[in-house]
């Protein structure tokens, strides 16, 4: 198995002294080439930090790292020459037109004049941008920005391509055409590094995911594997009376409630037996419920019972100390 | 690399230069600023300014220079919000020459700033301005603007990369319009008030002024000979193109988006 990113114990805080901000605190991670991997987290989890580093813009504090087999402090120019990178903002300039974009970039990549027009003109087709590559870039929609930000990245074809929020401000409909044009070039044999805060897009497009939080990696796998280490299915129960919803909480043991909406959750293996007892049960002890779901838990409920988890796991002085022994 | 510094420039320049056409309100005040401002000092100011003779032959360098403000605070502004945006972040992850953006943006402040000064001479000749230079003073006078507009852009644009933010480097331009006036480019030092004369006096300002009047009209309002301002003058732009360079690569390199 190779690896297109292997980063090992990689730091860096800003600020100095007493007031340093710790943004990654160790990170450990591997992508496998030609896949699509996602950087999952909140806003100020580090995610773009990491990625800044990995992109050689700025240096960390401590640690390694290899981008497509180069070393990252050793050899920046080897690695910006196997990457690109597109911003949380897209980045394009906004005062030139579409195809002055890519000519402009192809130029830098130095393809001959005559290159980078054809190129140009191919890319602008490909990324359904044709009939735009004479305006200017300001009167481009979100989605089409992304796309023209996609289309320039892909000038020579790179090894591994950084999406920083590559979705974040479009609608769902340039969001799903994002998708899949993500998807048409991880099946180019580019790989990708994305990050997002929408566990949506990190569940339809990612093969492996990593979850972010204050600057450390809390779980890594598969969409699948993150469900799957959180819990089973869970019955979610709906009642119409107060009284029933108190009674219900009294006889069964329940994973979570919510009084103002009056549902109860519980745990089940998901067949049709479990939920036939369970409701029997409640029929009997005189709190009937009026609706019934069975629900699958969602990469957010995994988001959030890990990060719940660590919060409650480390309050106080607990914290300090589990901090002071990971370093 | 380094073969493919030339290619990286100049693909830069075209950038820059694109962006300054395409903004047209800034440009058409860059352009319409020297011709408003040689009316209004020589026909609303100048009637009652004894500076010995016909005012705008004693005003030219003086116009110049505060158009030279004007467009560097233009330049402040135009970097500050070149690199608040992503597309700085792309360029630097990518395997291209360092200097090249920065370059780009140099040339492109020159080439608004010879155009704005050669506006400035265009009015002045038309309301009545006549040097008496010979072709070669007017050559030195030429290569005075140059190293003052070089010296002028670079500063800019290490105030551009410091401040960060558009709005902050505008207050650049108000610096460097207000400073002229605390020397000899609209009066004479005499005529200021006691406290202002060491001021106008000895300020880089000045120099420059008066190594342009003195190449142009023959003497300097100063009343020192021409080459001593040109030594004087010149040794501050290489000090101001030396120190602003340094900065603006420092900067440059050190800096993050957001």
């Amino acid at each position: 198995m190779t690896y297109t990113v292997h980063v090992q114990g990689l730091r860096k805080s800003f600020g100095g002294g007493t007031g340093a901000k710790v943004v990654l605190d160790g990170v450990d991670l591997a992508v496998e080439t030609g896949s699509i991997f996602a950087l999952l987290g909140p806003n100020g989890a580090g995610k773009t930090t990491l990625v800044r580093i990995l992109a050689t813009l700025i240096r960390p504090d401590a640690g390694t790292a290899k981008v497509a087999g180069r070393d990252l402090l050793a050899d920046p120019l080897g690695v910006r020459r196997s990457i690109s990178l597109t911003g949380q903002y897209a980045a394009v300039d906004d005062m030139l037109t579409g195809d002055e974009n890519l000519r402009m970039m192809a130029r830098l990549l130095h393809l001959r004049p005559r290159e980078a027009a054809g190129r140009s003109a191919e890319l602008l087709a490909e990324f359904g941008l044709a009939d735009a590559g004479d305006r200017r870039v300001k009167t481009y929609s979100g989605g089409m920005r992304r796309r023209l930000d996609l289309a320039i990245s892909m000038i020579a074809v790179p090894q591994l391509l950084f999406l920083d929020e590559p979705t974040s401000g479009l609608d769902p409909r340039s969001r799903e055409q994002l998708w899949g044009t993500v998807r048409k070039l991880a099946d180019e044999g580019v790989t990708v590094l994305l990050t997002t805060q929408y566990l949506a897009e990190a569940d339809v497009l990612a093969d492996r995911i990593a979850l972010l939080d204050h600057g450390r990696i809390v779980a890594e796998g598969s969409a699948d594997e993150l469900k799957s280490s959180l819990r089973g299915e869970v019955v979610r129960l709906q009642f119409t009376d107060p009284a029933d919803y108190k009674r219900a909480l009294r006889e069964v043991d329940a994973l979570r409630a919510d009084e103002r909406l009056r549902t109860v959750e519980v745990g089940t293996d998901g067949s049709a037996a479990s939920v036939y007892r369970l409701l029997g049960q409640l029929q009997a002890a005189g709190a009937p419920a009026a609706r019934v779901s069975v629900e699958r838990p969602s990469l957010d409920d995994v988001f959030l019972s890990l990060t719940e988890n660590l919060t409650s796991a480390n309050t106080g002085d607990n914290r300090h100390e589990q901090n002071a022994s990971a370093r | 690399m380094t073969s493919y510094a030339v290619s990286d420039t100049s693909v830069m320049i075209t950038r820059c230069l694109r962006r300054s056409l395409r903004d047209p309100e800034a440009f058409f005040t860059a352009l319409m600023l020297p011709v408003v401002l040689m009316l209004l000092f020589v026909y609303i100011f100048g009637g009652d300014l004894n500076t010995g003779g016909k005012y705008v032959n004693y005003v030219v360098p003086g116009l110049i220079v505060l158009c030279a403000g004007f467009g560097a605070g233009t330049t402040a502004v135009v970097v500050a919000t070149d690199m608040s945006s992503g597309i700085v972040d792309r360029f630097r992850s990518m395997p291209i020459h360092a200097s090249s953006v920065l370059a780009g943006h140099i040339v492109a402040s020159l080439a608004r700033n010879l155009l704005a000064t050669a506006l400035v001479i265009a009015a002045g000749l038309g309301v009545g301005w006549r040097p008496t230079a010979s072709p070669l003073r007017w050559l030195a006078a030429v290569a005075m603007i140059v190293a003052f507009i070089l010296a002028m852009s670079w500063l800019a644009a290490a105030f551009g990369l410091l401040v960060r933010s558009p709005e902050a480097a505008t207050s650049a331009t108000f610096a460097l319009m207000f400073i002229p006036y605390l020397s000899t480019a609209f009066v004479p030092s005499r005529t200021l008030p006691a406290v202002l004369r060491p001021i106008a006096a000895n300020q880089p300002f000045t120099p420059i002024i008066e190594t342009m009047r003195g190449l142009w009209m023959g003497r300097t309002s100063t009343g020192a000979p021409v080459g001593h301002e040109a030594l004087l003058a010149g040794v501050y732009c290489a000090v101001i193109l030396v120190v602003a360079f340094a900065a603006a690569s420092w900067l440059y390199s050190r800096r993050t988006a957001a």
